[in-house]
């Protein structure tokens, strides 16, 4: 149901997507929307080349391990309106065991990196993505440290002791 | 009137070991790598710039090729990524060689206790001189290069 404090984004959210939309809010002047992820390339899509928001600017990717939370995984975006200065960030909930989302590559350049980085993190992978390799860490790590369930201390040398508490 | 002089030949020699005077020489022509990885580079540039002065030391002139230096600087937090090129650094320097941590992330990793960072790089090279300190003063560094300096004279010389 439109509330009438809602913005002009998320009510052109609700408009295009409500069927899609998991829970959105405004709170202290800050849009989050929750969308399924089935839409996101599309809601992307809207959020970019819609005159009347025109997020041009894809400020972060990033992702969130909720660990004993379904579904585990929340990727969130944050874009950024340079010609309106506004601002909105969507989550979309990624479950196990494969977890997966379609790349924002094709239309924002920074997301290759993002999500390349997302990936070296968390594991999730993005569909279409041109060249899904680790960004940050080595081809050989195993695992992905910024998972809950990862040891802190799970170091991985590729020089010197193998001990990993050394 | 004659003065006496004391009763010593009037031509000036003085004794040494081969040991001391190789050391006296090297422990003043210290030709520096700097490895330079994380934010105590600015602190390194503080001691190796005018205000400090590290020229006073004989250990100005940074060399930016490890086959011209003989002590490596290891300046600045290690990540286990980077550890390979250390090491590689290392063994491209010719001997004599020292090396230096310089900062508590090089000495023990600091309060990186995670899967990124190597706990000291003495896991990889040996280490000569650790400066904690995050960042270490400048007079800290200083004094860990007078420690140096005294190791390498005090220290067998191989030739």
């Amino acid at each position: 149901m439109p509330d009438p404090e809602w913005s002009k984004t998320l009510k052109k959210i609700q408009e295009q997507f409500g069927d899609h939309v998991i829970e959105m809010h405004n709170q202290l002047g800050q849009d989050t929307v929750v969308v399924s992820k089935s839409v996101i390339f599309e809601l992307a899509r809207l959020l970019r080349d819609d005159p009347e928001l025109k997020y041009n600017y894809l400020m972060d990717l990033t992702a969130v391990d909720r660990y004993t939370r379904k579904p585990r995984f929340e990727v969130v975006y944050h874009f950024l309106s340079l010609e309106y200065n506004t601002r909105v960030r969507v989550k979309v909930p990624v479950g196990e065991p494969e977890p997966e989302v379609e790349s924002l590559t094709p239309l924002w350049k920074i997301a290759n990196w993002l999500e390349r980085e997302t990936y070296d993190m968390f594991g999730i992978k993005f569909r279409n993505h041109p060249d899904l390799r680790r960004l940050l860490l080595y081809p050989e790590f195993q695992g992905h440290p910024l998972r809950k369930d990862y040891p802190v201390t799970g170091r991985q040398p590729l020089v010197g002791p193998k001990d990993p508490q050394a | 009137m004659e003065v006496d002089k004391g009763g010593g030949p009037d031509f000036g020699f003085f004794t040494s070991r081969l040991d001391k005077m190789i050391g006296w020489a090297r422990k003043y022509s210290i030709f520096q790598y700097p490895f330079i990885t994380a934010c105590c580079g600015m602190e390194y540039m503080s001691v190796a710039c005018a205000h400090y002065d590290i020229d006073r030391f004989g250990a100005g002139l940074p060399r930016f090729s490890p086959r011209q230096a003989d002590v490596l600087f290891v300046v600045g937090t290690v990540s286990q990524k980077i550890a390979p090129v250390l090491l590689t650094v290392y063994e491209q320097m010719t001997s004599p060689k020292w090396v230096v941590a310089f900062g508590v992330c090089t000495c023990t990793g600091g309060f990186y206790d995670d899967y990124a960072t190597v706990r000291g790089i003495d896991h990889i090279v040996p280490v000569d001189i650790y400066i904690p300190g995050c960042p270490p003063r400048p007079e800290t560094v200083l004094n860990g290069l007078i420690m140096l300096q005294d190791k390498i004279q005090n220290q067998k010389q191989e030739i």
